[in-house]
């Protein structure tokens, strides 16, 4: 277990830990080593998401929504539908930043869901095994009619990825639509998130991460792929891909006036 | 618990999207409930070429439009004595709503048909909805364009043959550099996103010219900031340095355009029109619209030519520019010179230092992004192995690429100098040869029209005569003051005064205007107001607040100015509450409708595209498509069209009158699967299995044109013959792209009074002496000289969320978690300047009025300018939304700041007070970029609300409802 969550649960304060959100080119896949006695499984499926296309249009954000709301994880309650202050349960959320000051300001979209962490802090510290992590593909779960809504699992997630459903009472996540990418009653083309067969600039690569030959391995060693906050030792699956920059293809062709 | 899901077990049907007006294939799972089929799942058609399997934010919520508790469910009567706006309604049959109306339009139109205004929002039928105007004989029609993109439509057929989006757009695959001028993110929506993608990972660069960085800006390898309204300053020192340094497809322009063509110097008559071979075996003279009867210098024979076939004969060499004496001279005497050399002339002055101080680019970095361009365009130039054959013969053994491609929308359209702005654009695009060349900007068919389209608008005063069709369609194209819709004092013949001298070329309409004309009676009263699917009562018009009162205000007699609205809407719109008569309109999963050539497809570059929708669920309650709703009317006024020789009924309905209805022989509709047996394309007789065929085709017919007629359309004698055979285009000429405009020119000369045709009234002489310019230029936007500008130094502008399309998704739960509310986003800088704090509330001031919003910081603004998202603020109560929702009390328009008129300057002959709309002076686009506006912060007593508020609307009869406080959504299993 990694270290920050052993002391916590002996109640020892944790290391201090970078608020940094994001900490570009520090992941690279799984190879970084960590204190753990979490196994490593042999197949760990996970989405890789491309920042350099990202237009941060949501198309991701509703095609879960309306996928799971009707699924195996549903119904995903909304509280508030057509009042003031409107909430919901979403398993996946575009946040958008902007770094940098005018006029080299970046816009980013960020779309996050649970990153089905290597070592995720929100399994040992649910008190009925309601969250688990499955041996066979990695995705982390909850399962239902364990949970008990004590929330400990949304506290332990530095990611703040867990959803808890106002009206069924229980914690919820992406489930890398599970009930889809093994569904033998769907057509093989559509056995996939619901959120990467919408996303229009096909900004989410889903795959196992442990196969070095997978779309998702190659674009995290080709495209320098990193993981969020890895000083947290949670080895997150999902990973993320850098902006990239297109310089201009001619250099001034005079020194610049003043 | 990995136990296959039941839910997978579902009916999959395939109908068309029309969450935004992108249309994409989309495919409808459906399950059984306790009432029937339900939506359980919406994803992408993977077999539709528009979104090859993707789908966006809305189309994904699309089970919340259809469930929305907003839901109209059948036709409403405003209670007799109840106040108009005060939403107090009786339920009616339809019969009798049919009844009501038909006795109401059989009297207009047996006594003064111009009276019935039809004013249709985001339809995306107005092949039909035209003709229904038209065969009712009222002027009076138009549909949103007017305020939404006239400009970029009108600045690029004007010049090009075809504009982007619909008709045409970036050909991104091919396309090294591809530079976005503002935009409109549903304008192109998905398949901009996926070619964004490809492009960027295929190592394209992506500039990004706007005053915000969001949506598509964000990825943008480099973001250029620009003050709004100013594009055109900065196209037209593009176009100088471009000029200056030679940057230029000198072939190109030779050959495809105008520019070697002779206009003449000499005052007169002809005075900037182009020189022409009076031989009336070369065509008719100077209406702009015939290329072959031009003239150019030769410079290998020293000698005048005629522009086609001659002067582009092998040998030949045109001269683009004048020669020293600054002229060349005509057998007659006249004095020429070639377009090229008065775009030379014109652009001099645009330096990059002059569009520095107006766009606020620095000026270094203008001269590099010329380089870019050319650089793109002529160095990186490479030619695909595809052979082709241009108009005058000549075969081409390959097709030269052009990978420098364009995008543009809103920001430039929504200007009132935008028209030439485009234009500006459309020049600096051909200047490089990018047009219809492979990675520059490509048509879609039926484009590319003829410069001017050959669609001549109504404009025959004597023509509007009871029970008569008109001779013309309501909207089209004109090519000279000779095809205005004016009177013989040259006054509007239409209520909006579209097509008149205020605003000639008014392609699509002028929607915005309809309101306030008919309640000054200006030029005359109408009688009944029929609204399609248009919010004007809200975010579709300027000003909003007064067209509200505009709408309930009552002549002496205690008359509504406008005495019958007709509202037709599937929502319980801020509009319906103001309806005499409201009709429940479907959804778009159940109903029919088709993308059709006769209108908007859904064209490919690589060949025409259309489509189909068709119902995957049964109508809730009473509610009946608006077709069918104009076809049962056509039917039973007995509109010509829809009527048989024998006076019946001609059409059983909609799908009936799709199949059925022939503008030509052999086209109709719809392009697939035509003749008897359903084995003809493109062109035949009526399939009766047309729907059918549809249906079991994904709902889409793409025909893919031989590769030969894939590019250089504008010139490409196959393509243009093939495209006339098919009847989207009426004649076979080639399209010169036109570097200067002589159909502007026509104006201008009647402006000088230097023609004996029509000329404008004293007033607007000025006017149209000065916008109707044949060169682009820029100039600064209208409001500008209305208004005190140190007072108000902030542009105040709008942006469109990816995830919301106007006020038809604030009923949506999914949609309105992601923006239940909006915010005034300023620079820092700017806002600490004025002491407002970040997410403090603030006063947002403009010369027309005022609103109390919340303001947020932000560093992706140009500090000179503050934006909102658009369409979010709502009428307290409107769209089934519980009073006190966020989007009334936290939500706002901007549109309360812009003014839906402005006053004419004082000049020569203008009545004093005169105003005219605010609005391009050419094309009539409505100006809602313009606004200019301060900021203060709201004082610490005041409500923290937002500014204006309206009363409560209240829930309409027959409205869904249904409204829980926690709604658990689950398909099958129980009821939303």
């Amino acid at each position: 277990m990694i270290q920050w969550l052993k002391d916590l649960m002996q109640g020892h304060a944790p290391a201090p830990v970078s608020p940094h959100l994001m900490e570009p080119g520090g992941g690279g896949g799984a190879a970084q080593a960590v204190d753990t006695d979490t196994p490593t499984l042999a197949r760990q499926l996970a989405l890789v998401i491309d920042l350099n296309v990202c237009v941060g249009c949501h198309a991701c954000v509703t095609a879960c929504k309306q996928w799971n709301t009707s699924g195996m994880a549903g119904p995903l309650s909304d509280v508030n539908p057509y009042a003031a202050e409107p909430t919901g349960t979403f398993f996946n959320r575009v946040q958008t930043y902007e770094a940098g000051s005018f006029p080299n300001t970046d816009t980013v979209h960020f779309p996050k869901s649970c990153l089905h962490c290597e070592d995720p802090p929100c399994v040992p510290v649910c008190p009925t095994g309601a969250s688990y992590k499955r041996e066979a593909d990695g995705i982390v779960l909850v399962d239902a009619d364990k949970c008990i809504g004590c929330k400990y699992c949304a506290w332990a997630c530095p990611y703040g990825a867990r959803e808890f459903d106002e009206a069924s009472g229980v914690m919820t996540k992406c489930t890398l639509c599970v009930d889809r990418i093994h569904n033998p009653l769907l057509p093989e083309a559509d056995r996939k998130p619901a959120c990467v067969k919408a996303c229009p600039t096909n900004a989410r690569l889903f795959g196992d991460v442990k196969d070095p030959n997978s779309e998702v391995s190659q674009a995290i060693r080709e495209r320098g792929g990193y993981a969020l906050m890895p000083e947290w030792n949670t080895r997150p699956a999902n990973q993320y891909l850098p902006r990239r920059v297109t310089p201009a293809a001619v250099a001034p062709s005079a020194p610049p006036s003043v | 618990l990995a136990e296959p899901n039941p839910t997978a077990q579902t009916t999959v049907k395939c109908t068309t999207c029309y969450m935004c007006a992108c249309r994409c294939g989309i495919r409808v799972h459906l399950v059984e409930g306790d009432k029937g089929p339900e939506v359980r799942y919406i994803d992408g058609n993977p077999d539709h070429p528009l979104n090859q399997g993707v789908i966006c934010a809305k189309g994904s919520a699309g089970i919340m439009k259809q469930y929305s508790p907003a839901r109209l469910t059948q036709p409403l009567l405003r209670k007799p004595g109840s106040e108009r706006g005060a939403g107090e309604f009786e339920p009616i049959s339809w019969e009798r709503a049919f009844d009501l109306l038909s006795e109401r339009l059989a009297h207009i139109r047996a006594t003064d048909p111009k009276k019935f205004a039809l004013f249709t929002g985001r339809d995306q039928m107005q092949a039909l909805t035209g003709l229904f105007a038209r065969q009712f004989g009222t002027p009076n029609y138009a549909a949103h364009g007017g305020f939404c993109s006239v400009n970029m439509a009108a600045g690029m057929i004007y010049s090009v043959g075809g504009s982007f989006w619909e008709f045409g757009g970036p050909d991104l695959e091919r396309s090294k550099l591809f530079v976005m001028l503002g935009t409109a993110e549903d304008h192109h929506s998905n398949p901009m996103k996926t070619a964004l993608s490809k492009f960027k990972r295929a190592g394209g660069r992506f500039i990004s010219i706007n005053p915000v960085r969001t949506g598509y800006s964000a990825i943008a390898d480099e973001w250029i900031p620009i003050k709004p309204g100013t594009d055109g300053a900065l196209l037209m020192a593009l176009l100088h340095e471009l000029v200056r340094t030679d940057t230029l497809d000198h072939a190109f322009l030779k050959r495809f355009t105008n520019a070697p063509q002779l206009v003449v110097l000499d005052e007169g008559e002809r005075e900037g029109l182009f020189a022409f071979d009076p031989d009336p075996a070369k065509g008719p003279p100077g209406d702009g619209r015939n290329p072959h009867n031009k003239l150019v210098f030769d410079r290998t024979s020293g000698r005048i030519l005629n522009a086609y076939p001659e002067g582009i004969a092998d040998g030949c060499d045109p001269a683009l520019d004048a020669p020293p004496e600054g002229h060349y001279t005509l057998a007659d005497g006249t004095r020429v010179v070639p377009a090229f050399a008065l775009l030379r002339q014109r652009v001099l002055s645009c330096t990059p230092e002059w569009a520095q101080a107006i766009t606020g680019i620095a000026a270094d970095r203008i001269r590099l992004l010329a380089q870019e361009l050319g650089h793109a365009a002529l160095t990186q130039a490479f030619d695909l192995p595809i052979p082709w054959t241009d108009a005058w013969g000549k075969k081409h053994p390959t097709t030269q690429a052009r990978p420098l491609a364009f995008h543009a929308m809103r920001g430039l359209a929504a200007h009132s100098n935008g028209f030439q702005t485009v234009r500006s654009l459309a020049v600096l695009m051909s200047l490089l040869g990018t047009i219809d060349a492979p990675g520059g900007f490509r048509h879609k068919a039926p484009y590319p029209r003829h410069i001017v389209p050959n669609y001549r608008a109504f404009n025959d005063p004597d023509m509007v005569k009871p029970n008569t069709p008109l001779n013309a369609a309501p909207l089209g194209f004109p090519a000279s003051p000779e095809e205005l819709a004016i009177h013989a004092d040259g006054s509007p013949i239409r209520i909006d005064h579209a097509f008149s001298w205020e605003h000639p070329l008014s392609a699509h309409g002028m929607m915005h205007n309809v309101i306030t004309n008919a309640v000054k009676g200006d030029p005359y009263r109408i009688d009944t107001l029929l609204l399609f699917m248009a919010n004007m009562a809200w975010n579709s018009s300027m000003n909003t607040m007064a067209v509200r009162e505009s709408l309930n205000r009552k002549d002496e007699q205690g008359e509504y100015m406008i005495p019958f609205l007709v509202v037709c809407d599937a929502f319980q719109s801020e509009t319906v509450a103001f309806a005499d008569l409201v009709l429940p309109d479907t959804t778009y999963l159940e109903r029919h409708d088709t993308m059709s050539m006769l209108d908007r497809p859904i064209s490919e570059f690589d060949g025409p595209v259309d489509s189909v929708r068709v119902p995957v669920l049964q109508p809730l309650g009473e509610c009946k498509p608006f077709q069918e709703v104009l076809v049962e009317l056509a039917s039973r006024l007995k509109f010509p069209a829809f009527t048989t020789p024998e006076g019946g009924r001609k059409f059983k309905g909609y799908t009936d009158f799709i199949v059925n209805f022939e503008p030509q022989p052999g086209i109709g509709f719809l392009m697939g699967w035509r003749g008897e047996n359903g084995d003809q394309h493109l062109r035949g007789a009526p399939n009766p299995k047309q729907w059918e065929a549809y249906a079991q085709n994904n709902c889409v017919f793409h025909y893919t044109l031989p590769e030969n007629m894939h590019y250089m359309r504008n010139w490409n004698r196959d393509y243009l013959d093939f495209a006339k055979d098919k009847g989207w285009r009426q004649r076979n000429d080639p399209v010169q792209l036109a570097i200067y405009s002589d159909t502007l020119q026509s104006f201008r000369l009647a402006a000088q009074g230097k023609t004996k045709g029509r000329q404008p009234p004293e007033h607007l002489r000025e006017r149209i002496n000065t916008y109707f310019d044949p060169l682009p230029f820029w100039y600064a936007p209208l409001e500008d000289a209305a208004i005190d500008l140190k007072a108000f130094p902030l542009n105040a502008i709008t942006q469109r969320p990816m995830a919301m399309y106007h006020s038809w998704d604030s009923q949506n739960a999914w949609l309105r978690q992601i923006h239940s509310h909006n915010y005034l986003h300023v620079h820092p800088s700017t806002a600490q300047a004025a002491g407002v704090a970040d997410g403090g509330w603030a006063w947002v001031e403009s010369h027309w009025g005022q609103v109390r919003c919340m303001l947020r910081y932000s560093e992706a603004v140009e500090p000179g300018t503050v934006w909102t998202w658009n369409a979010i603020g709502k009428g307290d109560g409107a769209w089934h939304l519980a009073p006190g929702s966020d989007e009334a009390r936290k939500g706002f328009l901007l549109n309360h700041l812009i003014s839906e008129e402005l006053p004419l300057p004082q000049g020569a002959g203008a009545p004093a007070g005169a105003k005219v709309s605010n609005s391009d002076p050419i094309t009539g686009q409505a100006g809602w970029y313009d606004v200019r506006v301060r900021i203060r912060p709201a004082e610490p007593e005041e409500a923290a609300q937002s500014f204006p508020q309206v009363d409560t609307m209240q829930p309409v009869p027959g409205v869904r409802g249904g409204v829980a406080q926690v709604m658990r959504f689950f398909a099958g299993k129980s009821k939303p």
